[in-house]
């Protein structure tokens, strides 16, 4: 019990914890007013101390709450950044679930960026090409992303099922495809902005934009609830369903699975479909709710941080629900740190593969820690008794 | 060498693996530790080989303490050990395998082999082993790598040889070359760890058995000691080896295979013309050494195999073409051949592994709502009725003892509504009180009127279980004689040889 908790809990604290102390070294190893005074060691302490210090605090304001924004305003002004990270998280935590959800049916799905593209796609095209009441837009709009990304993600279960290819060869390769369908699309006049020459799809309508959630000043949308109602519905389907039960046994054992008459294959393109659709609905949710219109560029770097996000959250909905608002904030405070006080943002990158790193690295966390000895007493007491 | 072990303890937090262990075995000497699985017996030999440290106690090797810290340690003191799971890169060559860890280089500073070779044909000649030094590992049967095993303890000189359950993995054709090999090595003034927990081996090379229960020496028996005795000690309570059971009462025919080919994707028969029938209140064994096409015939049977012709029929339905699913719902229980690999989900909770293949009706599920909570309490009815030993229902599979997961397989095959019940290989690995316990519980499903499919390479449990014997030999239906037949005449057809006196045979 003791160990349960502490892998699944305390080890992505600690990495993350270790993480901000390694990228903290970075940061003052990298600054040259930091490195001036290396000679003298009070002096270059208490300077490495401030500047890292200044760094995480910009990082903070950049990613929760700036009262410098409130100054004037109302105390609720301040919390604009988090806002801005809410609007980052909710795509994340789609795509991480995608990623999420096939891991625990034993598939590797590297594929959510294709997938985010399509549903980015189908949403777009209903948001700017028809006429419908406001909610029932947003529904058809992203009913349509949803479907389009299904196929999309189905299509590699069903190579996976029906012929054996393997699903990471499979997904990298629909990734480039869908990025250049993307662009190949944005050529058509059915997709291109009247007027324009650069990959561009004209804005969606009113009615298919997400309502936001606290007036226009803050960016945040439904999108985010859309997203947690997904988290808990793949906590249901995982848990509470037989079609879950049956992701999982395949997941775990696919020849016991086999054996006890489920089918291996039917799983596969069930879990490959939902995957896509999941991360389809990111796709739909950040063009309705923040993009409103199409470019070659929308998906960014969603599908792949989401495979980080999968595995910093455990392959557990709620563990990537945590994981996607950490990686959001990261992103979106990297950005005042790099105005505010000139860290780089690449600075943030850094930080997030060194929390990848040590989560990869458990025994090193451990180590550091401390922790080493109640793990290895409660792992002997498990093992050695085999006779 | 002789090799003393003297109030040897050992404690896992509160569970105490060995207690005061005193244990001898001379020069020359085959010693035998016999105990159920987790009685201690593999953390002894662990202990004596250096990899976990005793609470307390002394080693001794001719009489003198010595201290084992690590593996190196207990090679030096001449103490060489064959693991259960062996030790060995599929991908070198056997010369390569052996030289790992104690490489030696050659004027050029190559890795010096040739030496190595020599070293192999000088052992294996001496033993007679027969293995060529520049085989691949994962080329080799399984019983000749155990012999590289072996060969690798005696090249660096081990005099006390410890073999941690070297059977578990063997055909009984290897077991017994192994078992005139451990004779050889005797002879040569080797002494011999054997652990084990098979009667039958243990009676027939060991000089001296020692019992382990719960990290106990309970006994020290001499061969001539019957089963019955070692297997009670083993225990702890009175056991009956002998499945007691009247007559078989067979009554309709419930499986009918007719002309039955198993094909591979190539179109290889791997079991070809099977006509067979078991009927309802009848044990119907299917003998043979391992590969003969008897696992292809029971996946057949359940809808795992694809390629098929002829038929296969359970009460009067066709079964070819049908998924598995619709087959085990047709009324077959199945219990495979590996239970780590087809009969359970390790990572699954004993609950889950419960319902595994009707997790989709009722009371589990409604619709597509699976209810946990209802399974939980059916999984503790079946934790009763069939005596699985578990901590709680949702610990996972992977925690339970070999005996008690077979029990979980058991208890949810057995738990639905068939017809046919077929089994494979159902006591492989178990230990003496789990296979009385499936024994018994086999029979009383055939007193119960249902048809049970037996396939097993186990001479003895055929004999126990079945009341007709089919010998399947190259995918084929050899022969088929009653219960009575000699144990003679069944080894004869299981080598291939097609006697005169075969009845009612298909061949």
């Amino acid at each position: 019990m003791i160990k349960k908790i502490l892998d699944k809990t305390l080890l992505p604290l600690f990495a993350f914890l270790l993480a901000l102390f390694v990228g903290g070294l970075v940061i003052g190893f990298t600054d040259n007013k930091v490195l001036a005074k290396i000679s003298s060691p009070i002096e270059f302490l208490k300077i490495l101390g401030s500047t890292v210090g200044n760094a995480y605090l910009a990082l903070f304001q950049g990613a929760i709450y700036d009262p410098n924004l409130a100054e004037g305003k109302s105390f609720m002004a301040g919390f604009y950044p988090l806002s801005e990270t809410m609007v980052a998280t909710a795509p994340l935590i789609l795509c991480g679930l995608s990623v999420a959800l096939a891991f625990k049916s034993g598939l590797f799905n590297i594929g959510a960026q294709g997938q985010f593209i399509f549903g980015a796609v189908g949403a777009s095209y209903i948001g700017f090409k028809y006429e419908m009441p406001m909610v029932m837009h947003i529904m058809v709009a992203t009913l349509a992303g949803l479907i389009l990304a299904a196929l999309w993600g189905g299509i590699v279960g069903l190579l996976k099922a029906k012929t054996g290819a393997h699903e990471v060869i499979v997904t990298i390769m629909l990734n480039y495809i869908a990025a250049k369908f993307l662009l190949f699309l944005l050529s058509t006049q059915y997709f291109l902005r009247p007027g324009r020459l650069d990959p561009i799809a004209p804005s969606v309508k009113e009615t298919a934009k997400l309502p936001s959630l606290f007036g226009v000043d803050y960016r945040v949308n439904i999108g985010i609830f859309i997203a947690l109602a997904a988290a808990v519905f793949i906590w249901w389907l995982l848990n509470r369903s037989i079609i879950g039960f049956r992701f999982r046994a395949v997941g775990a054992n696919s020849s016991a699975a086999r054996t006890a008459g489920i089918s291996v294959s039917a799983a596969m393109i069930a879990t490959m479909a939902i995957s896509g659709a999941l991360a389809g609905m990111g796709g739909a949710i950040h063009t309705l709710g923040n993009q409103y219109e199409l470019t070659d560029t929308v998906a960014a770097t969603f599908g792949f941080d989401a495979i980080t996000v999968a595995l910093l959250g455990r392959g557990t909905p709620l563990g990537v629900v945590l994981a996607s608002f950490l990686f959001a904030g990261l992103r979106v405070g990297g950005q005042t740190m790099q105005a505010n006080v000139g860290v780089p943002v690449e600075i943030v990158l850094v930080i997030q593969a060194l929390v990848v790193l040590f989560i990869a690295a458990p025994d090193l966390v451990k180590r550091i820690f401390k922790l080493r000895n109640l793990q290895e007493a409660s792992a002997m007491a498990s093992k050695g008794w085999n006779g | 060498m002789s090799l003393e072990l003297r109030g040897i303890t050992k404690q896992f937090g509160s569970l105490v693996a060995n207690d005061d262990i005193n244990f001898k075995v001379e020069a020359g000497e085959i010693h035998a530790i016999l105990g159920e699985n987790g009685a201690g017996k593999s953390t002894l030999m662990n202990i004596v080989y250096g990899l976990l440290a005793p609470d307390k106690g002394q080693i001794l090797v001719d009489g003198q303490e010595i201290k084992i810290k690590s593996p190196l340690d207990a090679l030096a003191a001449g103490i060489g050990m064959v693991h259960q799971h062996f030790m060995l890169i599929p991908v070198f060559t056997v010369a390569e395998n052996i030289v790992l860890g104690h490489e030696k280089t050659n004027r050029a500073g190559l890795l010096d082999l040739a030496t190595a070779r020599e070293e192999i044909i000088r052992v294996s000649k001496e033993f007679n082993f027969e293995v060529d030094p520049d085989a691949l590992i994962e080329d080799l049967p399984v019983g000749i790598q155990q012999r590289v095993e072996i060969i690798r303890a005696l090249i660096y000189n081990s005099k006390i040889l410890i073999l941690d359950e070297p059977t578990a993995v063997l055909t009984p054709q290897e077991t017994d070359e192994l078992l005139a090999n451990m004779k050889k090595l005797r002879d040569s003034g080797r002494s011999i760890v054997f652990i084990t927990h098979k009667l039958r081996e243990v009676k027939a090379v060991a000089d001296r058995i020692s019992i382990i229960r719960r990290g106990k020496v309970v006994g020290t028996v001499q061969p001539s000691a019957s089963q019955e005795e070692m297997a009670s000690l083993m225990v702890g309570r009175p056991v009956d080896l002998t499945v007691n059971k009247a007559d078989g009462k067979p009554g309709k025919t419930i499986l009918e295979m007719v002309d039955l080919n198993v094909l591979d994707t190539t179109g290889r028969a791997l079991a070809s013309k099977i006509n067979l029938t078991v009927s309802a209140g009848e044990v119907v064994a299917v003998a043979g050494v391992q590969g003969n096409g008897q696992s292809e015939l029971a996946e057949a049977i359940v809808g795992l195999r694809e390629h098929l012709t002829g038929s296969i029929k359970l009460s009067g339905n066709e079964l070819i073409g049908r998924s598995v699913d619709e087959c085990l719902k047709a009324g077959i229980a199945y219990v495979p051949e590996s239970r780590e690999l087809d009969g359970l989900i390790s990572s699954f909770s004993i609950t889950e592994n419960l319902i595994l293949d009707t997790h989709g009706e009722a009371p589990y599920s409604k619709g597509i709502f699976y209810k946990p909570a209802m399974a939980h309490q059916v999984a503790l009815e079946r934790i009763k009725e069939f005596d699985i030993r578990a901590q709680s229902a949702n610990d996972p599979a992977s925690s339970l003892s070999g005996g008690n997961k077979q029990k979980v397989v058991l208890a949810r095959e057995l738990s639905r509504p068939v017809e046919l019940v077929v089994v494979c290989q159902p006591t492989r690995g178990l230990d003496v009180g789990s296979i009385e316990f499936v024994h018994q519980r086999l029979i009383s499903e055939r007193d119960s009127g249902r048809a049970v499919l037996l396939f097993s390479t186990e001479l003895d449990e055929v004999f126990a279980l079945a009341d007709r014997i089919a010998i399947m030999y190259r995918g084929e239906i050899i022969a088929i004689v009653p219960a009575t037949a000699s144990r003679e005449e069944v080894g004869l057809y299981m080598a291939g040889i097609r006697t005169a006196t075969a009845k009612g045979g298909a061949a």
